[in-house]
């Protein structure tokens, strides 16, 4: 790429990313807006929206709701996953291939398919839907998507440094908590960040199976025929923002921490 | 990132020594119990929904039955959607690589010399994950509504008539789609080009090669992993989408897409066989569309 490309690829992706960024910075500038009914028109600057979020019916139980599935979820999937991600990498086993089949499924089936296909099995098993029901689908699809993030860490550990606590005379049980476990964890926790996003805005699997409750995606999907409240667009706001401070940090961090070892 | 996990995962180095202990049962089974449960027991439920048959004396319910002429109604009523939804994903999965190559090739590579700009990109990138989807929808949805600024612009230079609307259009839909999966597409792409050593590209210089045949036959087939994931990550989801192609969103009665019918058959007319047929179609043809697909590019392990 020489002259005039140079410049083109700096001139499309600069286009192409402040295309990404549009209805985020619309999302966000009317969070502010002084709305009556409906969040349409801009009708002018106001803090209220911030002041009073839980102003908008149901839209901060549905956002409690959001955060309860994820966390779960979470919890449960990152667990489950963690340990097939170990046992992928350092054991060897039949079926492995029917195994990595079974992990890269889910991952290849439309969400409308895997949602469709849990609220078939709940209402032949008779199970009642609700947040229950949210966290078992959740549970489901972030398993994978876990695997496959700690499976990297697992691959990229050095092994002397177990030998090492091993030699050592440590027992099996310590070898895993004061050394693997220490060192997978930036892995483990990549992939709980994943998983809880995953969740946070997962819309179509949950709303086959959420019955009455409501998530905070399937409380916009509910709004969006009658009008969005501002406050929905306030409690997005300030997900995104937490969130991207918390990784431009690390990026930055990272990114400075790269460029002291190269000058280095 | 996981994203690019479908692409870095072959080719991270495994430790050569493979134990083999039962431990690996106790780490495994849990896990393979679960996703056995709550992804191939559904999977049966829907084959037996599928071929149900509705309940003689209870309107509204349904009975076990062996009704295979179920898919024949439902492909005879719904194939235009179902054509759509692939013809939709597709054009979006286009115009997704289309903006997401050149936009990772610029994160990978140009901006190698500039570590702090480069991570600042790829947050940009990243961005639109962590704000609510429906609603990053519904912004385009007012953007392009008729008394919105993208129809008046338009209809002042005359390009668009002015009775014309871009919302529930098949424009509206595919663009949203596009929109939507440009990070999927990127990503993988870019962890792809992130790791390629510009001594190949550098060799090909001299040796020779025209900028563009070294693009060709060096640059190109060292991302081809990346692009792969990516049209998968894009081209699967985009079949199934439902949002972007239904009304209160971006799109009208007649850009429905085999999500919508699946939607509405489940939740709304509660024809249950109908929607699992549906289902289970559509599964059936993304996964005959992937292993072709896979095979032709020739990586076959994924995971």
């Amino acid at each position: 790429m020489r002259g005039f490309g140079r410049y083109a690829i700096w001139v499309y992706s600069a286009a192409a990313l402040v295309f990404l960024m549009i209805p985020i910075i619309y999302t966000i500038v009317f969070s502010f807006n002084d709305s009556r009914r409906t969040n349409i028109v801009w009708r002018g600057f106001t803090l209220d929206n911030w002041l009073d979020v839980c102003d908008a019916q149901g839209v901060c139980q549905a956002f409690g709701n959001s955060i309860l599935i994820g966390v779960v979820a979470t919890v449960l999937a990152t667990t489950l996953g963690t340990m097939i991600a170990i046992a992928l990498v350092r054991y060897r086993f039949r079926f492995r291939s029917a195994t990595t089949l079974l992990l890269f499924l889910p991952m290849a089936t439309p969400e409308v398919v895997l949602g469709a296909g849990l609220a078939a099995q709940f209402l032949q098993a008779g199970v009642g839907k609700g947040i229950g029901t949210i966290i078992l689908a959740h549970t489901m699809f972030c398993i994978s998507f876990v695997v496959v993030t700690v499976r990297a860490r697992v691959a990229s550990l050095d092994p002397a440094l177990e030998e090492a606590g091993r030699d050592l005379y440590a027992s099996p049980r310590a070898v895993f908590w004061r050394i693997t476990f220490p060192l997978l964890l930036p892995g483990i926790m990549a992939a709980a960040l994943l998983s809880f996003a995953l969740s946070f805005d997962d819309f179509i699997i949950t709303n086959f199976n959420r019955g009455a409750d409501v998530t905070f995606p399937s409380y916009v999907y509910t709004a969006a025929a009658r009008g969005i409240p501002a406050e929905a667009n306030v409690i997005a706001s300030a997900v995104f923002l937490l969130a991207i401070a918390l990784v431009l940090v690390s990026q930055l961090s990272a990114a400075a921490r790269r460029r002291r070892l190269a000058k280095a | 990132m996981a994203f690019g996990a479908f692409a870095t995962a072959t080719s991270a180095a495994e430790p050569a020594a493979r134990r083999k202990s039962p431990v690996a049962l106790l780490l495994l089974l849990p896990g393979l119990l679960y996703l056995a449960l709550f992804f191939l027991v559904p999977l049966l439920s829907l084959v037996i929904t599928s071929l149900q048959q509705p309940d003689p004396l209870v309107f509204g319910r349904f009975e076990n039955a062996f009704r295979i002429e179920n898919y024949a109604t439902v492909l005879a009523q719904y194939w235009p959607q179902a054509v759509r939804s692939f013809g939709f994903a597709a054009l979006a999965t286009l115009f997704a690589l289309l903006i997401g190559f050149p936009l990772a090739y610029f994160i990978g590579i140009t901006l190698r010399r500039w570590p702090l700009l480069q991570a600042l990109a790829l947050v940009l990138v990243i961005a639109p994950f962590f704000i609510s989807f429906l609603l990053r929808t519904i912004a385009w949805k007012q953007l392009f509504s008729d008394e919105g600024p993208v129809v008046g612009f338009l209809q002042a230079l005359a390009i668009l008539p002015g009775d014309a609307a871009i919302t529930g259009s098949a424009f509206a839909v595919v663009f949203g789609l596009t929109y939507n999966f440009i990070p999927f597409m990127t990503l993988p792409i870019y962890t792809s080009l992130e790791r390629l050593d510009l001594r190949y590209v550098e060799a090909g210089g001299d040796l020779y090669a025209s900028p563009a045949s070294t693009f060709l036959r060096v640059t190109l087939p060292l991302a081809a992993p990346g692009i792969m994931s990516g049209t998968l990550l894009t081209f699967i989801p985009a079949a199934g989408d439902y949002v972007n192609a239904s009304r209160e969103f971006l799109g009208s009665t007649e850009t429905a897409m085999i999500g919508n019918v699946i939607e509405a058959n489940f939740l709304v007319l509660q024809n249950f066989p109908a929607a699992a047929a549906l289902s289970l179609v559509l599964m059936a043809a993304i996964l005959v569309l992937v292993s072709v697909y896979v095979k032709r590019s020739g990586t076959e392990d994924l995971l």
